[in-house]
């Protein structure tokens, strides 16, 4: 069910066709999320956090992997948190740099939030539009799969994929691709219903364009709104699942971490006094989960109107 | 309704199945036996283990043997690892304390959310509603396993009131962190879903019809508005029980409380997989019947659900 290149492309072109021609409606969005302060405040944390994810490591003044032996066992006097020694959020369990850490847990964190919405844009919007726009037997036997895999406990099958597989990124973005699309699948399909039985789509039937064609430039463009929005709202719920799995210890491996890796790394020494290295990573954390959720909202508020 | 109820369980039973196979297949596929260790064992032993285990079976007999222990005699086989203990005394050690917590994390959470959003919605744009709305955007955030260090560091080692962990039997004074850091962030999201459905209904002529007559605004609200505002929470309480039950494995981890979660994580670890299967056929059925309890209550609640 992946789609291929070219299908990709008519997705990316489709979407800049909805700019161009529906460019009041999008105007008006526009408008409605700017006066969103809470969102548009958002915006701007979360475009702060990416660039910190980007660019913090330029200001790190410490290798991310390197152990720095002479503060063994005096992290809870020597690694904490200074401009002077270059430890600018302190040091981690093992006297590695905690800013260089954190930028890098940062990034990663994010990258699985992103990618785990991607593909919940591109195979749960297809899946969902084919389901409504062809309705009765298919649409039946589209969605009891949907149902199928949304009542399996995903977080326990997962847990054992990494067990048996090996513990990796890939697996990881595996695992999370195989979830994500399921509630944006029905989503869609909801949205195609009400869609399907509108003017231009029957002038195209009546035209004879193909039901694939018809599919990727009538239907998917008009989705495009809801699909964003709830996009928006999964990246957070994505990143709240790896730091889960990270947490266990399964997730994401040394030498990479993810936010989630750092706050289990930090939990589990919060009685020895270092309390910053919970701290550092868990305000990033809900930070930037905050962040995604406001834009969320101000993105659904404003780009569909009916639901305020 | 009994012909609702029977389809619906010709839907949940295939769900079922699918998920032992899924299951059985993964650990089938899995590279290396759980008995390759480190230091090779002579051959002839390991043929004697693969036999004692029925591990030196065709894929097929394997196969329904599992599946027909699990459902004729509900056994899930032996641990790879804990020589003298099946799956299910692993089960039955674990299982009736993540339910206890799990359970008292449900009803908190559902009693506080529904609650919290009703009054919300009744009295709109007060401080309470602001208190509300503010509690559920906030305790979004807070996933139990952010939840529980803050707890512990609150509760435990500043203010030394609670326990850090154990299970003592579930007594009160263990089970409360517990429940609190599995709860909160499911409160949230119930008393949001809870309040603007509430609202929504409050603003139909129905509400305002019975308002109209003169009956009181307590009478309205349980009799006339509570029904109808409920339903769309329903659809939510599978996913939160399913994540309730799922988050054990880090309430476990955090408070020592000895539920599923550990021996889940445990046996993760030391690739124990006939443990890990039981486990996840074990939540997987409770999910399914979950669902499907929620269905009939879904149906039985809406008179417009056709069935």
């Amino acid at each position: 069910m992946f789609p291929n290149r070219t299908t990709v492309e008519d997705i990316e072109n489709a979407a800049a066709l909805a700019e161009v021609q529906g460019r009041s409606l999008w105007a008006s969005a526009r408008a409605r999320f700017m006066r969103n302060k809470a969102a548009v405040v958002s915006l701007i944390v979360l475009i702060l956090v990416a660039a910190f994810a980007l660019f913090g490591g330029f200001f790190a003044q410490w290798e991310r992997d390197f152990v720095d032996f002479s503060l063994m066992g005096r992290n809870a006097h020597l690694g904490v948190p200074s401009f002077e020694t270059g430890h600018y959020f302190g040091t981690d369990n093992s006297g590695r740099d905690l800013f260089a850490r954190t930028v890098q847990g940062t990034g990663i964190s994010l990258m699985v939030g992103i990618v785990g919405a991607m593909v919940a844009v591109l195979v749960g919007t297809l899946y969902g539009a084919t389901a409504g726009y062809f309705g009765g037997r298919v649409d039946g036997i589209m969605m009891r799969i949907v149902d199928v895999l949304m009542s399996i406990p995903f977080m326990f099958v997962l847990i054992l994929m990494l067990v048996i597989f090996g513990r990796s990124i890939l697996m990881l973005f595996i695992g999370i691709g195989l979830i994500s699309w399921l509630d944006m699948a029905r989503i869609a399909r909801g949205q195609t219903l009400t869609i399907k039985n509108k003017e231009f789509v029957e002038v195209a039937v009546a035209t004879g364009v193909h039901p694939l064609r018809i599919i990727l430039r009538h239907i998917i463009p008009n989705l495009l709104g809801i699909v964003v929005v709830y996009a928006t709202l999964l990246v957070p719920n994505m990143i709240i699942f790896e730091s889960f799995i990270s947490f266990l210890g399964l997730g994401v491996q040394e030498p990479n971490t993810s936010l989630g890796a750092l706050i289990s790394e930090g939990a589990g020494t919060m009685q020895y006094g270092t309390l910053w290295q919970l701290l550092f990573p868990l305000f990033f954390f809900v930070l930037t989960i905050f962040a995604f959720f406001f834009v969320g909202d101000g993105l659904r508020d404003a780009l569909d109107p009916k639901d305020r | 309704m009994f012909s609702f109820v029977v389809r619906r369980l010709m839907v949940a039973v295939p769900t079922l199945l699918i998920l032992v196979v899924l299951s059985f297949v993964l650990m089938y596929a899995a590279p290396g036996g759980p008995f390759n260790s480190e230091r090779p064992l002579p051959p002839e032993v390991l043929a004697n283990i693969q036999a004692k285990y029925g591990l030196d079976q065709p894929f097929w007999k394997r196969i329904t043997d599992y599946i027909w222990g699990v459902v004729a005699h509900f056994d899930f086989g032996p641990s790879f690892k804990f020589k003298d203990r099946s799956v299910n005394d692993i089960i039955a050690q674990g299982f009736p304390v993540t339910l206890t917590y799990g359970f008292w994390s449900f009803v908190l959470a559902t009693v506080v959310g529904v609650t919290l959003g009703t009054a919300a919605a009744i009295k709109q744009n007060s401080w309470l509603d602001y208190l509300a709305v503010g509690f559920s955007v906030g305790a979004q955030v807070l996933p139990n396993f952010v939840m529980a260090p803050i707890l512990l560091l609150v509760f435990t080692l500043w203010l030394g009131w609670l326990p850090g962990g154990g299970w003592n039997g579930g007594e009160w004074p263990y089970l409360i962190m517990p429940v609190i850091a599995l709860s909160t962030s499911y409160m949230a999201s119930i008393a949001r879903i809870m309040r603007s459905s509430m609202l929504e209904v409050l603003n139909t002529n129905f509400i305002r019809t019975a308002q109209a007559k003169g009956i009181p605004m307590r009478r309205v609200i349980l009799r006339h508005a509570m029904k109808p505002a409920i339903l769309p929470l329903l659809s939510y309480l599978g996913p939160a029980f399913v994540g309730m039950i799922t988050g054990s494995v880090v309430i476990d981890a955090f408070f020592s409380t000895g539920g599923i979660g550990t021996f889940f994580v445990n046996s993760a670890f030391s690739r124990d997989y006939s443990v890990m299967m039981g486990i996840t056929i074990l939540v997987g059925a409770l999910t399914i019947l979950f669902n499907l309890v929620v269905d009939i209550l879904y149906a039985w609640i809406d008179p417009k659900i056709r069935y």
